[in-house]
């Protein structure tokens, strides 16, 4: 087991805790299809860990096998200290892993409220009973869970649509739903799949702002693929590139930026 | 001018959860269950309690379960007949087992018999989804009316493979046979009803609800935020069941008296009670009672007005009735998919503006 207590103070002040999740040379086969080949990383605690790459490198089946969705061909996932078996999927998200998705994957015939609601699901205990008479234990914890899930909906600026179905909501509010949804599970580790694929500048400037106002407030340690540069070299400590399954640079951001592997998997290079 | 929220300002989130948030629409329900224990049963006679009542509430609570399978869990199920029989033959057994038994008891224990077979049928729910679901549960369907019919056990090897309800009083009152007047067997369904409807709001408001619901608009998001699908699905499978369990003892033993489970229990029943679902509105309390009234009043009302009010031969109207009712149901389709639970959504929301829509 690696040592928990190491860390690094990042350029503007914040402390970066020991390793949250270790990624042991995972490849990841469908087949004869090779989407991840022997990729090693580790995201620390309290860090936001961006990974990029061009289309199709294997960044949303990295981001799967770290949710527990594909259980890697070969590889170890180590979490908390802790190896972590072949799971389903339900059982990462009682461990403290929550998600967003690059296709938003919001419950359209609920409302924002229930939807964020539902983010909360694995910390509600009461029983069936309890819930049919809508007495005791039931309506408490409902209450409880509403607070927290208020306070969510105050920090993202969400207010006034709680009460409004999701599949009538503009694309950009949706997002910030999704993200709602994900932190209502007051996860360790947050996952963002494109969180800002498809917005205009307004919206990119919110999101980022929610992001890293998220990790500062409740020191959650996010992993994002992201394709906007300009985005992931602000927001993040820490880069990994992909490029066809392999990984070809791994560090801050402006050492990446330097990286010649990493120009050359996004500019492409001269073949003679 | 009455239907407003304005000034009506909620200051706790228990406040903020109640089923009725408009004070109108609150005073409307408990006049509306005021008046249905307290003033129906004295004007109750037996033409409208066979004809309109009773079955309007029996089909209600079988709509509620199916609605909670189909419309908040998403699982498609064409075997609401079978379920409605074992509900019904489980009943019969119970009353003809333990004569001393008290008729709720037998009732609710029909209800969880069929929960458990419910449960047992859901399971290929958990592989298969869908059109292919829909055929697995109408295997159900035609199993269950088979197994009633071909093993004498179930019927008590009655000569004539019916199954008969013996007389059953509760609190004093005849609720099942020749004897039970038309007052008791309104109020016996209507408890059951009122009783029922009030836990399927609160189940589907609250944590099973939600992940019902997140299972039916995406089921791979839901197990990645923590749903466990196995128990979900077949919690479906169970409450509905044991609604549609409550709502086939009912039918048989307080309604029928005498039963025959292929023409009580047929396909017929499953796509009626589809119907009765679909244009009430998928997923809604409410759209279960109005598809229920709608399916069982329309055709009552159509034969008044007809034979009644126009003369026509009873045969000819019998006919004209059908075709009514049926396109009927596609004007409704076709005019608000949602069903009247949306229609009466949409002018609720209307309401709250009148007069001054900006």
């Amino acid at each position: 087991m690696k040592d928990m207590s190491e860390g690094y103070v990042t350029a503007d002040g914040r402390q970066i805790g020991g390793v949250l999740m270790e990624m042991k040379n995972i490849t990841l086969r469908f087949g004869g299809v090779v989407a991840i080949k022997d990729i090693s990383f580790d995201i620390r605690d309290g860090e936001i860990r961006a990974i990029i790459g061009p289309n199709g490198a294997g960044k949303s089946s990295m981001l799967n096998v770290i949710s527990g969705f594909y259980v890697p061909t070969e590889g170890e996932v180590w979490f908390k200290g802790v190896r972590r078996g072949p799971m389903k999927p339900y059982q990462v998200a009682r461990l403290g892993v929550a998600r967003t998705f690059q296709n938003i994957a919001l419950f359209d015939g609920m409302t924002v409220l229930d939807n964020i609601m539902t983010g909360r699901l694995t910390r509600m205990k009461a029983g069936l009973l309890s819930q049919a008479l809508w007495y005791g234990a039931a309506e408490r914890e409902e209450i409880a869970h509403r607070e927290k899930v208020e306070r969510i909906i105050d920090f993202l600026e969400i207010q006034n649509i709680r009460k409004t179905p999701v599949g009538r909501l503009p694309y950009g509010l949706k997002k910030r739903v999704e993200l709602a949804r994900a932190l209502a599970a007051e996860p360790k580790l947050l996952l963002l799949d494109e969180p800002m694929a498809g917005m205009n500048v307004e919206e990119k400037e919110d999101m980022s702002r929610f992001i890293l106002d998220l990790n500062d407030e409740f020191g959650t340690t996010i992993v994002l693929i992201e394709h906007d540069m300009g985005v992931v070299m602000d927001l993040s400590d820490r880069v990994v590139v992909m490029d066809y399954g392999r990984k070809i640079g791994d560090g801050p951001p402006e050492e990446v930026r330097n990286n010649q592997d990493v120009i050359d998997a996004y500019l492409g290079v001269a073949h003679d | 001018m009455l239907y407003r929220e304005a000034g009506d300002f909620k200051t706790t989130y228990r406040e903020d959860n109640q089923t009725f948030p408009i004070r109108f629409d609150r005073i409307a329900y408990y006049t509306t269950v005021a008046a249905a224990f307290a003033v129906v049963p004295f004007f109750i006679n037996d033409y409208w309690a066979n004809a309109v009542f009773v079955p309007f509430l029996i089909y209600a609570i079988a709509a509620l379960g199916l609605n909670i399978l189909t419309g908040y869990a998403g699982q498609v199920s064409l075997g609401t007949g079978g379920f409605m029989a074992v509900g019904a033959y489980a009943c019969y057994k119970l009353m003809t087992a333990f004569p001393e038994m008290s008729m709720v008891l037998n009732v609710l224990l029909a209800g969880l018999v069929t929960a458990g077979v419910g449960v047992l049928f859901g399971l290929p729910s958990l592989r298969i989804k869908g059109f292919y679901l829909a055929v697995a549960t109408l295997a159900a369907q035609f199993f269950l009316v088979w197994l009633f019919n071909k093993v004498p056990w179930f019927y008590n090897n009655s000569a004539s493979g019916q199954i008969t309800a013996p007389e059953r009083t509760f609190l004093g009152q005849f609720v099942t046979g020749a004897q039970t007047s038309a007052s008791a067997k309104y109020l016996f369904c209507l408890a059951f009803v009122f009783v029922l409807a009030l836990v399927a709001r609160n189940l589907t408001r609250g944590t099973t609800g939600r992940k019902w619901m997140a299972i039916r608009d995406m089921d791979i998001a839901a197990e990645i935020i923590g749903v466990n699908p196995l128990t979900t699905k077949l919690s479906a499978f169970a409450v509905s069941s044991f609604y549609i369990g409550v709502a086939g003892a009912l039918f048989f033993s307080v309604y029928l008296g005498a039963a025959e489970v292929g023409e009580s229990f047929g396909i017929q029943k499953s796509f009626l009670i589809l119907f009765m679902v679909i244009i009430g509105g998928l997923g809604s309390i409410f759209g279960s009672f109005a598809g229920a009234a709608f399916l069982v009043l329309l055709p009552v009302l159509l034969k008044n007005v007809l034979v009644g009010t126009l003369g026509w031969p009873t045969d000819l109207a019998a006919h004209i009735e059908l075709m009514i009712v049926g396109a009927l149901i596609i004007i409704f389709l076709i005019v608000e998919p949602h069903g009247l639970a949306q229609l009466w959504r949409l002018t609720k929301e209307k309401l709250r503006l009148w007069p001054f829509p900006h």
